[in-house]
This record gives C-alpha cells, sequence and structure tokens, in this order.
C-alpha cells in the first residue's frame, strides 16, 4: 500500500516482481464443462449406486416391530384412569400382546416411544442444571434459575435434580415376557444397564459426594420433583452405581430427543441364557406395563419398539434410497451432459461456431 | 492572576466567539502585552498552535468510541438484538454470549481506532514540541520555543530549511530584495520553489528587523482552507493601507529555501492555518455496488421479518392445538394468551435468526478492499520508473466501481500528452517560421527513444539526412544525453534535452541580425518570451548545494515531511543527471568553436558562445558574475513557459536572472539588461493570459508584455473594432491567425505574444487602482482581475508561437482499448476545437471515417435549433438501416461556449441525448467548471458510472464530480492528485487499471457479496426449519458457540480470500480482449436476478442440508445437539463447496485456506466438544462430536446430503458453460491453452476486427491461424483540412475511405 517501506535508490517504490505481489502465483482453474466432469459425473453415479445397494442390502437384514400401548388392550382402562389427575398416586398396570414372526437374530434392543412429545422446546430443555447432576453440591441446594419454575417445591426445598426435563421423566415400567410355542412361559431378560452414553454416565453424571454419607444423607433437604413418586435417591437402593443422579434411566431421559416423535432405550436383551441365546425367537411375546405417563395433555401416543441394529444403526430405509435416487439423479445428468457434450463441445472448446 | 467575576468571564467569552467568527480580523502584535495576564492578552481569542488532531481523549474512549460505531446501523442492529436478548421473555440464547460477536466486531473496530488515534496523538506531539524560535521582548532576542508556544501576534524567525510552524505573513527576509523561497512539497506536493516576498514598506529592511517597533495592526480574513488566496491588508500607525496577499504569506508545514532566515507575523495558528483547514480526513466514497448491496440488506430484512411472523403464527397455532398444558411447557408464571406468547416469539425469533442480516459482511467487505487495494499498488505494471511513482489507491472503498465505467472524461494536456512542451514553431510579425531542423531534431529524438538498447551501444547513431555538420554533432551530443539520462533512470521535468535545446531557424537568425538593436519586432518578440513568464532562474550547483543541505536537515524533519524526503530522491538525481549531461559537450566545445561562425550558431554552440561573451561583458549587477549559462536552470509552473524560455535562450536572449523588482536579459549581443518589473499579471483561467510590466532600461518606456491565449489576445488588438487597426497591424493579424490555424491543425499549442508601450499618465492612474485592488478585502480577486483588465487593451502583436505538447506513450492503444471495452471516452480540453480535433485523431479518440460533429454557436437560439437539427439527423442516421452494418460512428465536437448553453437546464436532455449516441465527445475551451457540470449532467441525466481523470489544478473539479477520479502525477503539481481517488504516473496506466483490475475487483467483490448473502441465508435457514419441529419455539439444535465459530473462524477467510485473489480470467486474456470489461458495465454480474437466484438457491440447499439428516435420524433415539453435529458439518462442506464451485483458479493460497478451514472447524470442535463438560448451561455439547465421529451414519448423512445439495448448482455451471457462448466463456476457454496459442488467438481476433470495432455483443470469429495479420498498425493520423467551426456552422462532414482489406 501507500505505505510501503521505500528502498533507497532510484527505483525504490518499485513493487516487488514476485508471483504473489503480482498475481501471477501458478494456478489450476479447474474448467466445469460437460466434457471435462463427465467422468467425475459416471464415477459418482457409480459410488451412491454402490453405497445405496449396500445400505439397502443390510437394512434388510434388520428386523424392527412397534408396538403401540397407548390404548392398546387392557391399557384401554389405565388411560381412562390417568385422565383423571386425583388418580395421579394411583398404579395402573396392562398387558399388551404382539407376535414375533420371524426371529429375532443378534442384539435386540427394546425402546420406549413417545409421539408429540416436544422434548426440544426451547424452554423445557433449557429447563435443567448440569452442575447439578454433575454433583456440584452448591448446585444441589441452590438450582440454577434454568430450572424456574421447577427449582423450589411449594415449601421452599430445593428440588434434585431440578427443571422440567427431569420433572416429566417417562415412569413407565415394562417387562416382556415370551409365550412359547410349545406353551413355555418365559420372562425375557432385559439388561436395564448399559444403555446410557459412557460419558454421561462416568462424566457428565455424578452423585455429589459428601464424606461418609450415604445417598438419602446428602440429599437430605432437598425436594423430590413434583411429578415424582419416589426421591431420586430411591431409584435403586441397593445398586449404588444406578441410583441418584446416575440412575440410567434418568441419563438416558436428560439426554433430551431432537424430535416430537422419538425412542429411548429402556433395555437390551440378555443373551446369557435359553431360549435367547440367538436373540428372539419368533412366537407370542407379551409386555407387561407399570402405567403411569399421562400423555392426553398432547394427544401422544407411547409405544415400545424392539430391533435389532446394523452397523449404521436401527431399521431405516430412507438413507439407501436416498443414495439410490441420487445415483439415478446423476446418472440422468450425466447422459444429459454426455449429448450436451456430443451436440456442442466435443473438441473441447467451441469457439468455431 | 486576578481574580474575575463570571460575568466578565462570560462576556469575554462571547466576545472571543463573536472575534473567531467575523469576517475580518484585526490583529496586534503581543510584544507590548509580554507578561501580562491572559485576560489583558489582545488575541487571546485565537486559538494556539498546539494542535490536537485525535478524535478521542484516555478518559472517554469507552463511551465516544461506541458513539461513533453506533452511527453505522447495522451495529444499532447488532447491539439492539443483543440486548433484546436480555429480556426475559423473549431471549432465544444465553444472554451473555449473544453479546459476544457484536462485542468482537466492536472491540476489533475499536482497537483499530485506538491504534490510529494514538499514532495521530504521536505526531501531534512529536509537531508541538518541535522547535521555534520567537521573539520575547524580555530577551531582546528571538528564543527558541516549542511550536506548541506558537501565538497569533507572535513574531516567529524561521531559518533555512526549516519548517514553517505557523502561517506567517512575511515581514522581513535576510534576502536584500526581501524575498524568501519556499517549498510547499508538504502540502500540495509541488516540488519547485515558490517565492514569498515581505510586505512592502512595513518593515525597514535594516540588517536587523525590531519587532517591537511594530505599531501595526494586521487586518486579514476569517481562516480558509485555501491554499492559493488569502487577502490581508496592514494598517500602519499612520492609518496607511498596504495590501498583502499569498504571496506574503508563508504556509505552516512548507520549508523555507534558498533563504538565511525569515521573520513572520503570526496571523493563523494551530488549527487555523491553511495546511491544518485542508488536512480534512479522507473523504467516504460510496460505490455503486455498495448502494446496491444496502437495497438487498434491506430485501434481507424483510426476509427475516417474514420469517419471524412465520415463527409467531406458527407457534400460536401449535399452542392452539394443544388440548391441554402438556409436562413440557413450561408455565411462566401468571395467566398468557397464545396470542401473547406468540407476539414474544416474534422477536426471539429475529434474535434467533439475526445473522440473516450479515454482521460479518461490512467488515469482510472492508477487508476485502483492503487486499485488492494492497495488489493494485503492488502492481509493477502501474509503476513509472521515470518518477518513482506506484499506483496510489487513495480512496480505498471504491475499487469494484473501476470495473463498471461506463464514461472518461478525460484531460488533454498532461493527461493524453505528455505536458513537456516542446518549441515547434513560431510567426513573428506575419512571417512564419516553421523550423524545421528543430522539427527533424524532434523525429530524431522519437527515433532514439525507440532505439535505445541501440544507442546505448554504439557510439555514433545514423546521421539524419539533410543535415549540416554541426547537426551531426548535436546528434551525437543526444545520443549520448539519452545514454546519460537511461543510465541515471531519471526523466526529471526539464533537465531532458528534448525540451531545453532549440535548433534556431537559420532565416529568422538572419533576421535578428539583420534587425537594428534596440527595436523591430523580432527583439520585442524574444524580450517578451523570456520576459513575459514567472519561471525561477537557479543555477544547477546552487540546487546541488540546496539538495545537500536539505539532506542534512533530514533527521530533524516531522513525520509531515515523508513526502519531501520522497522528493529529495528525485531532486539529486536531476541534479546528477544535469552534470552529466554537460561532460560530453565540453568535450566538444574547442571542435565547434573553429567550426562555426562566432555569432548565432546553431544551437549547440549558443551557449559556449553566451558562456565567452559572458566573460567579457561587464558582469550584472546581481546576475550570476562567473556563472557558465550552461547552469541556468528554469523553474517554471508550467511547462509551457519554460519552453518559450528555452526557446528565446536558443535565439541569445537569456533571461539570467528574475527577482520580483527585476528581470536581467542577456542580448544576443552579450549585453545584459536589467528590466524593472513594475507589475505581473498572473494568468488565471478567465483572462487565459498573463502580462508583466516593465520599465525598459535604455528606452526608460514602460512597457506591457502578454502572452495568452490566441483568441483571449486578439480580441484585444488595437481598438475592438477591426478596421480601426492600420493597414500593416491588420495584414499581420490576419497573417498570424492564418498561421495559428494552420499550428491548430498540427496540433500544436499555441499562444499569442503581444506588447503595449504604456503612457505615463495612464500608468499613474492605473497604478493606483490596482493599489486599491491589492489593499482590498472583498472581491479582491475580482477588482485585480478587472484591473488587469483596464491594462491589457490596444496591445500589438508582435507574433505566435506553436508548441507541441507530445501524447504519452501508448495514448491511442488505450483509447482504442477503453472504446473497445464499451467505455465512451470524453476529452474536456482548454485548448482550441483545431488543436482537439487534431489530437483527438492523434489518439484515435476520432477515426478517419467517423462523422464528426462541430457545433459552435453564439447565442441560445441558434444553439437551440442546431440541438434540435443534430439530433433529428443523427436519430435518423443511426435509425437508417443502410447504415447498420457500416463501421461509421458519430463524433462531437463541441465549443465551451456552446457547451454551457446546451448544459441550460431546458436544453440538458437533448444535449445529453445526443452525446448518448456518439461515439467519442471532444468539448474544447471549457472551464474547469464546466467540466464538473459536464460530468455532473451526463452522470445525473444517464445515471451512468463516470470516471474522470486530469492532472491539473483546473481539473480537480471534474474529478470530485466523477464518481472515480483519477489523478495523474504529471507536470502540473499535485492538486489532482490530492483530490483524485487513485493517482497513477502515466495515462497508458488506465488500462491495466480499468481493463484488469477494475474487472477482477469489480467481479471477485460482487461474487463475495453474493456469496455472503447465500451463506447467511443458508446457514440460518437451518435453524428456521427446525422451528417446525419444536413448536416454534426458537430452539437452536446447534451449540450457540459452535454457531459463532462457525460465522467468525470456519467460514470467514475463504470467501475474504476469494474476494482478494479469486481470478476469473488472466490479465493479459483482459488486456488483449477489452469487450470483456463489458460484463461489469451496467447492472454487472451483480445483479437483481444473481441476488435471487443465490437466495433461492440457498434456500434450496439448507431445505436439503436440513431435510436429508431429518428423515435419516427420524425416529431414532437422537438428541437435539447430536442431530445439530451433522447438521453443522454439512452445511460446513456445503457452504465451503460451494465456493469452491465458484473460485475460478487455485492458488496454493487457495488450498490452504480451504483445506485449513475444515481442518479448523475440526479441530476446533473436537477440542471444544472434549473439554466442555458444563461449561455452557444449558446447552451440552460434551463428547458428542467425538460420538459423531465414530457412527459411520454420521458420514454416510454428510455424503449424500452434500451431493444432493450442491448438483443442481454444479450441473447449472456445467451447462452454462458448455452450451452458452458468452465472450466470456469464450474467453474462459481461450484462457485455458498455453499462452503461446493464446496469444494466437486473440491477435487474430484483433486482426479480424480491423481496427477497433466497438459494440458487438459477440465476438467475431477468427479465421484459420494462417491469416495472421499485424495488428497495431494505426493509419497515420490524416490532418483534417475541412472548415471548422466558425460562428454557429453544422458541419457534418464525413470523409468515408474504404475500410481496411
Amino acid at each position: 500500500m501507500g505505505k510501503a517501506k521505500v528502498k533507497p535508490g532510484p527505483l525504490g517504490r518499485r513493487p516487488d516482481n514476485s508471483a504473489f505481489k503480482q498475481q501471477r502465483l501458478p494456478a489450476w482453474s479447474p474448467m466445469l464443462t460437460a466434457n471435462s466432469v463427465l467422468p467425475f459425473f459416471y464415477v459418482m453415479a457409480v459410488i451412491c449406486m454402490v453405497l445405496g445397494v449396500w445400505l439397502l442390502l443390510t437394512v434388510q437384514s434388520t428386523q424392527e416391530i412397534k408396538v403401540d400401548y397407548t390404548d392398546a388392550g387392557t391399557c384401554n382402562v389405565c388411560l381412562e384412569m390417568r385422565k383423571n389427575v386425583s388418580n395421579a398416586a394411583k398404579s395402573c398396570s396392562c398387558t399388551v400382546r404382539f407376535e414375533i414372526q420371524k426371529a429375532f437374530k443378534g442384539d435386540v434392543f427394546f425402546y420406549y416411544g413417545l409421539r408429540n412429545f416436544h422434548q426440544n422446546l426451547r424452554r423445557y430443555m433449557d429447563s435443567r442444571d448440569d452442575g447439578q447432576l454433575v454433583g456440584k453440591k452448591a448446585n444441589l441446594k441452590n438450582p440454577s434459575s434454568y430450572c424456574e419454575p421447577f427449582s423450589k417445591d411449594p415449601s421452599g426445598l430445593p428440588v434434585a435434580p431440578c427443571g422440567a426435563v427431569a420433572n416429566s421423566m417417562f415412569n413407565d415400567s415394562f417387562s416382556l415376557t415370551y409365550h412359547g410355542s410349545s406353551g413355555l412361559t418365559a420372562a425375557v431378560p432385559l439388561l436395564r444397564r448399559g444403555i446410557t452414553w459412557y460419558t454421561d454416565k462416568n462424566i457428565k453424571f455424578h452423585n455429589p459426594k459428601i464424606d461418609n454419607l450415604t445417598l438419602p444423607q446428602v440429599f437430605e433437604g432437598t425436594a423430590k420433583p413434583l411429578y415424582w413418586q419416589r426421591p431420586v435417591y430411591q431409584f435403586e437402593p441397593l445398586d449404588p452405581n444406578n441410583n441418584g443422579f446416575i440412575n440410567d434411566d434418568l441419563i438416558v431421559w436428560m439426554r433430551e430427543a431432537a424430535f416430537p416423535n422419538f425412542k429411548k432405550l429402556y433395555g437390551i436383551l440378555n443373551r446369557t441364557n435359553k431360549p435367547f441365546k440367538n436373540g428372539l425367537p419368533a412366537g407370542n411375546y407379551s409386555v407387561e406395563i407399570s402405567y403411569n405417563f399421562p400423555v392426553q395433555y398432547f394427544q401422544g401416543r407411547k409405544g415400545v419398539v424392539l430391533t435389532t441394529l446394523t452397523w449404521f444403526g436401527g431399521q431405516n430405509y430412507f438413507l439407501p434410497i436416498a443414495y439410490l435416487v441420487t445415483s439415478g439423479l446423476i446418472l440422468l445428468v450425466a447422459v444429459v451432459l454426455t449429448v450436451v457434450w456430443w451436440k456442442f463441445g466435443k473438441n473441447g472448446n467451441n469457439m468455431q461456431e | 492572576m486576578t481574580w474575575r467575576s463570571p460575568l466578565a468571564l462570560v462576556r469575554d467569552a462571547l466576545r472571543g466567539q463573536r472575534a473567531r467568527r467575523s469576517d475580518l480580523r484585526s490583529l496586534e502584535s503581543n510584544l507590548p502585552y509580554e507578561g501580562l495576564g491572559k485576560a489583558r492578552q489582545p488575541n487571546r481569542h485565537f486559538p494556539g498552535n498546539a494542535i490536537k488532531t485525535t478524535k478521542y481523549t484516555p478518559l472517554f474512549f469507552i463511551p465516544m468510541n461506541l458513539f461513533e460505531q453506533l452511527h453505522r446501523w447495522a451495529n444499532v442492529y447488532f447491539v439492539g438484538l443483543a440486548f433484546l436478548n436480555f429480556v426475559p421473555v423473549v431471549n432465544a440464547f444465553q444472554p451473555a454470549v449473544a453479546l459476544i460477536p457484536i462485542c468482537i466486531i466492536m472491540s476489533l473496530t475499536a482497537l483499530k481506532d485506538a491504534w490510529e488515534d494514538f499514532r495521530r496523538y504521536q505526531s501531534d506531539r512529536k509537531l508541538n514540541n518541535m522547535p521555534c524560535f520567537i521573539y520575547g521582548r524580555k530577551e531582546k532576542q528571538f528564543v527558541e520555543r516549542r511550536w506548541k508556544d506558537v501565538r497569533v501576534g507572535d513574531f516567529v524567525k524561521v531559518v533555512c530549511n526549516e519548517t514553517i510552524p505557523a502561517d506567517l505573513l512575511l515581514l522581513h527576509t535576510s534576502d536584500p530584495d526581501c524575498v524568501c523561497h519556499i517549498e510547499t512539497a508538504n502540502l500540495d506536493g509541488e516540488t519547485n520553489l515558490k517565492q514569498r516576498r515581505a510586505v512592502p514598506h512595513v518593515c525597514i529592511s535594516d540588517p536587523e528587523l525590531d519587532p517591537e517597533s511594530f505599531g501595526s495592526v494586521v487586518v486579514c480574513e476569517k481562516p480558509n482552507n485555501n491554499l492559493n488566496h488569502f487577502k490581508c491588508y496592514v494598517e500602519k500607525p499612520n492609518k496607511e493601507r498596504v495590501g498583502a496577499g499569498i504571496e506574503s504569506l508563508l504556509l505552516r508545514g512548507c520549508t523555507v529555501r534558498n533563504t538565511d532566515h525569515a521573520v513572520g507575523f503570526v496571523v493563523y495558528a494551530g488549527h487555523e492555518t491553511k495546511s491544518m483547514l485542508n488536512n480534512n480526513g479522507a473523504r467516504y466514497k460510496r460505490s455503486k455496488l455498495e448502494r446496491k448491496l444496502n437495497t438487498d440488506v434491506i430485501f434481507c430484512v424483510i426476509l427475516l421479518v417474514a420469517m419471524c411472523l412465520v415463527g409467531a403464527v406458527g407457534h400460536y397455532l401449535w399452542l392452539l392445538s394443544l388440548p391441554a398444558a402438556p409436562p413440557y411447557l413450561i408455565p411462566q408464571g401468571g395467566p398468557e394468551s397464545p396470542s401473547l406468547t406468540s407476539f414474544y416469539m416474534f422477536f426471539t425469533m429475529i434474535i434467533l435468526l439475526q445473522i440473516l442480516i450479515p454482521i460479518s459482511l461490512y467488515i469482510s467487505i472492508e477487508l476485502v478492499k483492503i487486499g485488492q487495494v494492497f495488489f493494485i499498488t503492488n502492481d509493477i505494471d502501474l509503476y513509472d520508473e521515470e518518477t518513482d511513482n506506484r499506483m496510489q489507491c487513495k480512496a480505498l472503498n471504491i475499487t469494484e466501481d473501476l470495473g463498471q465505467i461506463e464514461y472518461i472524461f478525460s484531460d488533454k494536456t498532461g493527461t493524453l500528452t505528455e505536458n513537456k512542451m516542446v518549441f515547434r514553431r513560431c510567426s513573428i510579425g506575419g512571417n512564419e517560421y516553421p523550423h524545421q531542423e528543430n522539427a527533424i531534431r524532434l523525429a530524431v529524438f522519437d527515433e532514439e527513444e525507440s532505439e535505445e538498447e541501440v544507442i546505448f551501444n554504439q557510439r555514433t547513431p545514423p546521421p539524419p539526412a539533410g543535415w549540416s555538420l554541426d547537426a551531426e554533432e548535436t546528434s551525437s551530443g543526444y545520443a549520448q544525453h539519452q545514454r546519460c539520462s537511461k543510465r541515471q533512470g531519471s526523466g526529471a521535468a526539464f533537465s531532458s534535452p528534448l525540451e531545453t535545446e532549440v535548433i534556431p531557424d537559420r532565416k529568422l537568425l538572419q533576421q535578428i541580425s539583420g534587425a537594428p538593436s534596440g527595436g523591430g519586432p523580432y527583439l520585442d518578440f524574444f524580450l517578451a518570451l523570456a520576459i513575459c513568464n514567472t519561471v525561477m532562474v537557479s543555477m544547477a550547483t546552487t540546487q546541488r548545494q540546496r539538495v545537500r543541505r536539505l539532506s542534512q536537515a533530514c533527521p530533524t524533519k516531522s513525520p509531515l515531511d515523508s513526502l519531501s524526503n520522497l522528493l529529495k530522491g528525485a531532486g539529486s538525481i536531476k541534479n546528477v543527471f544535469t552534470s552529466c549531461r554537460h561532460k560530453p559537450k565540453r568535450r566538444t566545445h574547442p571542435d565547434n568553436a573553429v567550426i562555426e561562425e562566432v555569432q548565432f550558431s546553431p544551437h549547440a554552440n549558443t551557449e559556449e558562445i553566451g558562456n565567452t561573451k559572458g566573460v567579457r561583458a561587464r558582469s550584472p549587477r546581481r546576475g550570476p558574475p562567473t556563472a557558465n549559462l550552461d547552469n541556468l536552470c528554469y523553474e517554471a509552473e508550467s511547462p509551457d513557459e519554460a519552453a518559450l524560455v528555452y526557446a528565446a535562450k536558443a535565439y541569445g536572449f537569456v533571461l539570467l536572472a528574475r527577482t520580483p523588482d527585476r528581470v536581467t536579459v542577456r542580448l544576443p549581443s552579450g549585453e545584459d539588461l536589467a528590466f524593472e518589473v513594475l507589475d505581473t499579471l498572473a494568468f488565471d483561467y478567465s483572462r487565459k493570459r498573463m502580462s508583466v510590466l516593465v520599465r525598459h532600461p535604455i528606452t526608460k518606456e514602460r512597457v506591457l508584455y502578454t502572452k495568452g491565449a490566441d483568441y483571449a489576445i486578439m480580441e484585444l488588438l488595437g481598438t475592438p473594432y477591426a478596421e480601426h487597426l492600420s493597414g500593416n497591424q491588420k495584414a499581420i493579424a490576419t497573417d498570424t491567425q492564418h498561421h495559428l490555424n494552420s499550428y491548430a491543425k498540427d496540433g500544436l499549442r499555441t499562444l499569442c505574444i503581444a506588447k503595449k508601450v504604456v503612457s505615463d499618465s495612464v500608468y499613474a492612474s492605473w497604478s493606483a487602482n490596482r493599489q486599491r485592488a491589492l489593499a482590498a478585502i472583498d472581491d479582491r480577486d475580482k477588482l485585480i482581475m478587472d484591473t488587469a483588465m483596464q491594462l491589457e487593451t490596444n496591445l500589438t502583436l508582435l507574433g505566435a508561437t506553436g508548441i507541441e505538447d507530445r501524447l504519452q506513450d501508448s495514448v491511442p492503444d488505450t483509447v482504442v482499448a477503453l472504446r473497445e471495452a464499451g467505455i465512451q471516452v470524453w476529452v474536456l480540453t482548454g485548448d482550441k476545437p483545431e488543436t482537439a480535433v487534431n489530437i483527438g485523431y492523434a489518439c484515435r479518440l476520432l477515426e478517419e471515417e467517423d462523422l464528426v460533429i462541430n457545433m459552435s454557436c453564439r447565442n441560445k437560439v441558434t444553439c437551440t435549433s442546431i440541438l434540435d437539427c443534430t439530433l433529428e439527423e443523427v436519430r435518423r442516421y443511426s435509425s437508417d438501416p443502410r447504415n447498420v452494418d457500416t463501421t461509421q460512428a458519430i463524433s462531437l465536437v463541441i465549443d465551451g461556449h456552446t457547451l454551457t448553453t446546451a448544459l441550460s437546464p431546458d436544453l440538458q436532455d437533448r444535449f445529453v441525448d445526443l452525446a448518448r449516441r456518439c461515439r467519442s465527445v471532444l468539448c474544447c475551451r471549457v472551464t474547469p467548471l464546466e467540466k464538473s457540470r459536464v460530468v455532473k449532467v451526463v452522470k445525473e441525466k444517464l445515471g451512468v458510472t463516470t470516471l474522470a481523470v486530469g492532472d491539473g489544478a483546473n481539473d480537480v473539479n471534474m474529478i470530485q464530480a466523477a464518481d472515480v477520479g483519477i489523478g495523474i502525477s504529471g507536470q502540473e503539481g499535485m492538486q489532482a492528485v490530492m483530490a483524485s481517488d487513485f493517482a497513477i504516473s502515466r495515462f497508458k496506466h488506465l488500462k491495466k487499471l480499468l481493463l484488469v483490475h477494475g474487472h477482477w475487483c469489480y467481479t471477485r467483490l460482487a461474487n463475495t457479496i453474493i456469496y455472503f448473502f447465500y451463506k447467511n441465508v443458508a446457514y440460518v435457514n437451518l435453524l428456521f426449519w427446525y422451528q417446525f419441529y419444536c413448536g416454534f419455539s426458537g430452539t437452536a439444535m446447534i451449540d450457540y458457540w459452535l454457531m459463532i465459530f462457525f460465522n467468525l473462524f470456519f467460514t470467514s477467510t475463504p470467501p475474504i480470500m476469494f474476494g482478494i485473489m479469486d481470478k476469473d480470467l488472466s490479465a493479459e486474456m483482459l488486456l488483449g480482449v477489452p469487450e470483456l470489461y463489458k460484463t461489469g458495465q451496467g447492472e454487472g454480474v451483480y445483479n437483481f436476478t444473481t441476488f435471487w437466484v443465490s437466495v433461492l438457491d440457498a434456500f434450496y440447499q439448507s431445505l436439503v442440508c436440513f431435510f436429508v439428516p431429518y428423515l435419516t435420524y427420524q425416529d431414532s433415539d437422537i438428541d437435539i445437539f447430536t442431530f445439530g453435529t451433522p447438521l453443522n458439518t454439512v452445511s460446513l462442506f456445503t457452504i465451503l463447496l460451494h465456493l469452491s464451485i465458484e473460485i475460478k483458479s487455485w492458488t496454493l493460497v487457495h488450498w490452504l485456506i480451504m483445506v485449513g478451514s475444515v481442518a479448523l472447524y475440526f479441530i476446533v470442535t473436537l477440542i471444544y466438544s472434549a473439554t466442555c463438560v458444563t461449561c455452557n448451561p444449558p446447552s451440552n455439547p460434551y463428547w458428542i462430536f467425538q460420538s459423531q465421529m465414530a457412527d459411520p451414519m454420521f458420514y454416510l448423512v454428510c455424503i449424500i446430503t452434500t451431493v444432493i445439495a450442491l448438483l443442481p448448482r454444479y450441473v447449472f455451471h456445467v451447462l452454462k458453460n458448455s452450451i452458452t457462448s458468452s465472450a466470456l466463456m469464450q474467453a474462459k476457454h481461450l484462457d485455458r491453452l498455453d499462452p503461446s496459442s493464446r496469444d494466437q488467438w486473440i491477435k487474430e481476433w484483433r486482426s479480424l476486427r480491423g481496427g477497433g470495432q466497438v459494440g458487438r455483443p459477440r465476438l467475431p470469429t477468427p479465421p484459420s491461424p494462417t491469416l495472421e495479420t499485424p495488428v497495431d498498425v494505426y493509419p497515420p493520423s490524416p490532418t483534417t483540412s475541412d472548415v471548422m467551426g466558425d460562428d454557429f456552422t453544422l458541419n457534418v462532414f464525413s470523409k468515408k475511405r474504404p475500410s481496411h482489406t
């Protein structure tokens, strides 16, 4: 610029004759014309095709069954019962039956699903205190303002865990039973541990630690969330690794779903014993549900999902189809471009016409 | 200090204000009041000399800077949004975090401001503490003080080579003539010395001045910023008034030269000095592109409001659809209707989607422009070796306007031409002296210049035919000069032998030698040439000395002096050169002396003769006694004056010395005549002449010599009526007029020389008038001009001169290229129409087959009818189907008087309509004001982007009126350069500046801006689409920090680099095919379509980037921020790859920045996700990115989304490149060929076009490569023998020749 240092000598202000300053750096200027991009288009089409077919085959090997139990079977009664707020404390259980026609091979994952439940509302998702959940003592008794109005109970005690997210935690519980063809009835064992992210369980969630105090003592002076039946330290009093803030169900719930229709992991099939060594055998099943979670306020639906997973997730037909459609599109464009190339610039440049 | 009542203070303050505001100021000396309290000081109301240019004070920096920055409405918008975020009901982000981006941007700006202000503070302090000498009554002498101690009314002594601390009225100098030389390079860059003289008769020039005896009152005008005008008078104790003007004012910042010391009275100090008033900082021009940009920002605002409305209405409907209060709806504590909540939601949405208005756009544009300016100033092709000048960009923010120019208004002298005047011919007393030898010499010079390499190696150049012995000798001398000058790399103004040496005409020489001494028109003519000017004489030796002292004084210089430091270099080169070039001549001396006749030997020996004579002759009183005449150096304000003085010198009339009172001229006979100068009537643009009134030393007559434009002189000859002229005189006038016409047709600048003998009585009365005029304050300029006109009547014509002003290098080439680029070139000149037309042909502004319309009329009625007729004619001509294929174009030549009429409001439209249809327009005899009016009218009426280029003070108005003003740093000082936006050294640089840099800057910036809009719309829409799935609650699924980083770091550098470095076409291509420039004109690249196409594309891409991941993860157990991660990544890839499609050429820098941006994204996100456990509640990105990167699904989603998103744009580009065949595309294809075959193609195009055919949308097809013809063959410029404008003539003449075969 104008202030450039002046060298002594007659041509002191002569600009450097360098490639950079003279804008003559060696450059690669790709020209996007039909003939130069055609190979690229064909290659892309093939790649997308291969990926699409591969994904489609993979997805087809997965199995999934969804059972909506909102008002199915005997749950109808419970739904009616939950409509009345005064019955909130009463327990209600119901059973839903379903049939698996083809055996689920491999690991089977048990999810509960909710429809029309907006965990992603801005105020709702903000209504939590990660400081409290990570075990900070200060936050335990003095929850963050984000939790308002779920940070103190009517008597003024701090709520643990505070906030709307924890308060509205899904509290149905399930037990799955297998009804074999030979009249054999067996409870399907579900692993209820290890359903969270490792980092959540070990880093993001901690119970507050005070020397030699038991969990109930630590939580003394806090109130349970408004909608909860039991305080947080009574999730599983016998297992200190699954009680309090580090309860797996709580952790799973606290990872807020991105969309109003979502599922969350409830358990994984325990494949140590027969007949579940290879997964779920075909046959009839029933789910007994302890029906607590009210959904009528938001026209919601509840359900359970049983599914096997592949290397890229559950049964998801969108991705392979997207790849195949894209591949087709690219191919179509490539053909059009070939025609263009044939008609216009076959010899590389069209200066002659 | 005694206590004074507040009332008195207030009264004093009011009086002070009145004193400062009044039109006249009476200033007294401070000395009688020295030591008294401040309240008693007479000049206490006027500011002191301490300056403060800083904008801020340390204490109030933050509030003041904030206030300053909030003047930008974009900043107000973002600050407002950030504060809106603190309102709990509408906030969208964590309030504190939302402040970050605006804080970063504003603190960056503040930091820059603070640094600049600190620099100003430092330079102020340095200036304020510079030493100077102020007279102290106690000490009875001048004592050393600092600049800031200087007050109005002080006496300040300035010694040689020191900078003047304040505006001083010069009272006394060490020079016996009471003159003082100053160099104003710091103010206007003019290096020549200017003479200032002390106010006469105020201080008796004792050996020492006694300030204490100064009892006068200085009455001066209110401070203003005009460097060339100052009005003041000094009222002596006896009420006698002595006028003084700018010639007695020493300006702050100038340097005293060649004078031992000078004492002045401070009239203005500090901020009231002329230099400070002129120092009003950089102008802010808004480019066309930026204006367009602002309207599109408003479109964005509308879009934003629409999207927020959708959000608000959506939220309202969503709330209504809920049957009861669900557990996830958080009660706000109070009864709230859905409508109120959705009203709040509107503002939440604005906060969420705020970056739809690109916060980074403005700062990025500034960065891009700085980069562009860097490359323009560093272009070696725009560097001029002769003057060691780079291209300068004064305005940093209109680089892109260079790519949109449709009209160029050019000055002629000094812009198209060299402004190095060469004496060519003269006519004395009605006889013409063609100076053919001189013409041959110039021709040879040209030849040598073009073959300098050859001359460098061989000692003697080929002897030119038809030359005598001495001519040959001369020519070898030139060759050596040439070598000399090339070796030194110097081209300083008047040192080149081209201008300084003239070969006398033999016939004329004989006439002079035969003329009786002391009389005859010849003697008078050459005396007038030598006397009637303002040329300063200096010795090469003294000048060298001056330069040496200058360099010694260097370390004490203020930073202000940087300019003069640079110019010093040029000065020393000039000297080295001067001494160098005379060596060969001295060697040849003995031979010449033998061969030549003693008297009036042509050229080379004139000086030697003068020299030897000079030794013999009695030494002049104050002339340089033993000086070698060779060492005489003439410093003239205008080059033609110098050319005339050199011409007189060649005939033996040597100007030896000039002081304000006396001019010494050596006659051919060796006699020195000292003329007493009675008055100098300076040149001005309305009179177009200057005169010098002298007393002849022998005849004691008072003689007025006048020199001026021919029409300005011819009107004043004899009595106003031609028939009253004596027969002889009339014949001379007609003959001279005839010669003048023929000079003009040859493209020479013509000047008439006249004289008048003023009788004693006339002089006495006139002189009294003159004194009154000089002492006047009101209308001083007008009065001075009136007195000048009173005297300049009844002149006797002596003769006329023809001076050649050679065209600059490759001007025709440049003009043709600009015309092919679709730019209309207008030339506005003060010359005669004939001269202008001739230059027009020479520089190919006019072509021989053109239809030239010549308009010249006296009154408005004829003007109107002529305009109407012409317009009708032209319309019919252009609509005539027979003319469609012809290459004939229409050109308009219009004269200044007619132009004024045509620009009157009622004729403007018709004139512009006519001019629009003409390919080129020449305006002759226009004044500076008319120049700027032409520019303004064309700019307003046609709505086009205009460029004005000029080199002199008379072009300043025009330069400021145009969209882009370009100054040429030439021979006429720096005023044009100071007023300009860009400064170049040669006209030919315009070609590369516009065709290459203009094109690049424009396309780069336009594409960058489009890209910025695209980028923000595409990214923000991701958030918008998510609102459909979160009940329009304003959720962001991307962590806020990552969102900030995304805009600030990950995607900001690539577009800036794109804006600085992208090259759609190579420079060679753009220069070779000027038609490519048309892409930027008018609407250009950045227009309604391109803007909306890119916004629509952004919508499409954001839809893809959102919905492909959405459909993939639908119904799964994915959480909010995990879903946001692939979205963020996908949009990063899409946005960067989109840019990659737009980038036309990839250099190493491109690769580094692109890859670097992606790498930065991954590194920063990984680190952030790994460290932030609960750092940013309530959002929580911990380990999310890591877990995503371990998931193959993430990659599958990224690939497919990017491919789908970019497929349409990619295909569109491919199809566009393959099918359409616009010139730009074809050029791109050509650009990919290797350089040699590309050049061949370009050559074929050009040869086919047959020399500059303009206006074809498509390039003509080149023939087979064998048909190659030389390109730059221009036909020799024809001399139009047609009759040119007499009174109201309309000559539509066309010379049609068979076009080139």
